[in-house]
């Protein structure tokens, strides 16, 4: 029973860290940048939701939107500002810029308002525990693993099946082939910068409603293991953020278990270098194709 | 080129009259000199623990309108702040600054052990007496077999908050084993177990799960799980309020009921926002002083605190920071002068000195041998529950 308890532990810990990866893999299918600001978007998304929740007086919902949205424009600025003109450079100075982008959010966020934390209203969504064969499943982990599955479900729908979701698969495919055939490639990279900052928001706003504390440094260690996530189920491949979120989490949460909490995240960081020896396109890695 | 060095004359103009501004305002401030002591005080005023800094500074400016109205033997005190940032580095520099620049007779802070620790080799130096109000690391004042013979405090130090912890639930809740969470990033959170566990253990008590955690972990659903395992009837968690918050939250989702036990690392408002109003209940810490204790000292205290501050109700660090003045002040009065060596040789030999957070009595190790208060949490709020004397 004190397994199964681990394993819905451990699961719903990991629907957070698919939830971050969806946005990162998404981001590395198209431009082939690890875009280390995600992990802030989902920071600045958790503050709008909270600032939107408290000062606005909004419902979850609509709090969520906002946040979705809001940091849909984040993203876009990002990569119009920060990334576009690095296209064509190498990959390293487009990995370092995404750093030194991540850090400005951080600090930009912090002289702003500081670096005190902040806590979500607990009485927006009933916090009950469903007792499930002697395992308690709280109503909130139920609620952020189902918004992951609808979120990658409908992200898959967009990118095989919508025309930008075309552009998007074409654009990852052969950038300059891409332009011969009359797609708006830049166009396409912002979209894809959009929906996965928004998801990033979505997340953000999902973990302050879980966790209650959010803080401004808060998007580094879920931003890293979200990665850990990506890389994991195979980078770019949206089924494999999700299966290697849900997998991370449940190995940390078996980790714990066993005794060797203070391990625990070393032992997520063990697994990315285990599978990038062994299998470095991942496990869902073997369809190159299907990269988006 | 032209340009550069116009700028650069008028730069340097800037900064002289800067520094002329700077000798200004410290010579003017005083009234004559021998009608004034000046007092130093090294505070987190902002930056991380700006709150504790900042209620200790109300603490001590209440406590020294109310001795200036009289004064010692006609003498004022004046108090020169600084706002060491909560950065080590920033009290280090506070510590230099008061004392060659300002000339202080002695220095109050800073209100957390690290900070506080950044000026005690300072004052040594200098032969400035250092008085941290709220600093519970026994190290400050005596470290291994060397007393800093300049260093005092205000508080009781951390070895004796588990040992009150463990005597609460033993005697008090009934409890037979216990849980232990530390937080094994902090130095404080591992002393007050091991001291709690010792002391539970010695009253016939046992510890039947032992999980740690660091500093900013946010899921602690793994460890709870083993614990709840275990059915322990009671759970020690010396921590700080952010993760305290979170793992008290998730804990009774988990359906851990059992009374939940801390330090005075819990006491911030921020501790009941981020785990629930009702999580609480049933949680208890050890702590200072409490504005809900009947005694009159304290009563008139928190009357006197809310008449200056609009209503506020005074914390553990306003408390300290009022009677970290009034424990120097005696000691000002006794020496008869603002002589370093003589207030060093009048604090040493404070015995009883009452103030609202208990008797003051300096012991051998220049460490306050004190009561401090257990409270308890009610529907969010702390609710005076006893008061254990040493």
């Amino acid at each position: 029973m004190e397994f199964l308890q681990q394993l819905v532990n451990g699961v719903s810990l990991g629907s957070i860290y698919a939830l971050i990866a969806l946005g990162y893999t998404m981001v590395y299918g198209i431009v082939k940048l690890i875009n280390f600001a995600h992990g802030d978007v989902f920071m600045v998304g958790a503050f709008i939701g909270f600032y939107s929740i408290t000062i606005l007086d909004l419902g979850f919902f609509p709090s969520l939107l906002i946040s979705m949205v809001t940091c849909a424009i984040l993203g876009v600025l990002i990569e119009r500002i920060a990334y576009k003109p690095l296209r064509n450079a190498t990959r390293i100075a487009a990995l370092i810029t995404a750093i030194g982008v991540s850090l400005l959010i951080e600090y930009g966020v912090i002289y702003v308002r500081g670096a005190q934390p902040e806590a979500y209203p607990g009485d927006l969504i009933p916090a009950t525990s469903i007792d499930f064969l002697g395992v308690k499943v709280s109503s909130q982990s139920l609620m952020i693993l189902g918004t992951s599955v609808v979120l990658m479900v409908l992200l898959q729908f967009i990118v095989h099946k919508t025309k930008i979701g075309k552009a998007m698969r074409a654009v990852s495919y052969d950038m300059d082939a891409a332009r011969l055939m009359g797609i708006n490639v830049n166009n396409t990279i912002s979209a894809t910068f959009a929906i996965g900052s928004a998801l990033a928001g979505a997340a953000g706003v999902a973990f302050g409603m879980y966790y209650t504390k959010i803080e401004p440094l808060m998007g580094i260690i879920p931003g890293l293991k979200a990665f850990v996530a990506a890389v994991l189920g195979g980078i770019g491949i949206i089924p494999g953020a999700m299966v290697g979120g849900l997998l991370l989490g449940v190995i940390e949460s078996l980790v714990s278990a066993a005794g060797f909490s203070l391990w625990r995240d070393g032992v997520a960081f063990v697994v990315l270098i285990l599978i990038l020896i062994f299998r470095p396109a991942g496990l869902f890695g073997k369809n190159v194709r299907e990269k988006v | 080129m032209r340009k550069k060095k116009l700028a650069g004359i008028f730069m340097s103009f800037m900064m002289a009259a800067g520094v002329l501004a700077g000798c200004n305002s410290s010579s003017t401030s005083g009234e004559k000199d021998g009608e004034t002591i000046k007092i130093g005080a090294n505070l987190e005023l902002s930056g991380g623990v700006a709150s504790y800094g900042q209620s200790i500074e109300e603490g001590l400016k209440l406590a020294i309108e109310e001795i200036n109205k009289e004064g010692i033997d006609g003498k004022k005190l004046e108090l020169v702040t600084f706002d060491n940032k909560s950065d080590a580095a920033e009290a280090t520099n506070g510590a230099i600054k008061l004392i060659s620049q300002d000339k202080v007779s002695a220095i109050i802070g800073a209100a957390t052990s690290t900070n506080t620790l950044a000026q005690v080799e300072i004052a040594q130096k200098n032969k400035t007496p250092l008085i941290t109000p709220t600093g519970t690391n026994s190290t400050i004042t005596f470290k291994d077999g060397v007393l800093n013979d300049f260093v005092f405090r205000t508080c009781f130090i951390d070895p004796f908050q588990g040992t009150v912890a463990a005597n609460f639930a033993s005697k008090d809740l009934k409890v037979k084993n216990a849980a232990i969470i530390i937080d094994s990033s902090s130095d404080y959170s591992k002393g007050l177990a091991s001291s709690f566990q010792k002391s539970f253990e010695s009253s016939g008590g046992k510890v039947v799960a032992e999980e740690a955690y660091v500093a900013k972990d946010t899921d602690f659903n793994a460890i709870l799980t083993n614990i709840k395992a275990k059915n322990p009837e009671f759970v020690f968690l010396p921590g700080f309020y952010e993760e305290v918050g979170l793992i008290i939250k998730q804990a009774r989702a988990l359906g851990i009921n059992v009374p939940i036990m801390g330090g005075d690392g819990w006491d911030s408002p921020t501790l009941v926002d981020i785990a629930g109003a009702g999580s609480l209940n049933n949680t208890y810490i050890t702590n200072h002083y409490s504005s809900g204790d009947s005694d009159p000292k304290v009563q008139d205290f928190v009357k006197a605190f809310q008449g200056k501050y609009k209503d506020k109700s005074p914390d553990a660090f306003a408390a300290l920071g009022y009677d970290t003045a009034y424990f120097l002040a005696d000691a000002i009065k006794r020496a008869g002068s603002g002589d370093p060596e003589k207030i060093r040789k009048a604090l040493e030999e404070t015995d009883g000195l009452a103030v609202v957070s208990g008797n003051l009595k300096v012991n051998e190790n220049h460490d306050q041998v004190k009561a401090a208060v257990i409270l308890e949490y009610k529907e969010g709020k702390q609710e005076f529950n006893t008061k254990v004397n040493p």
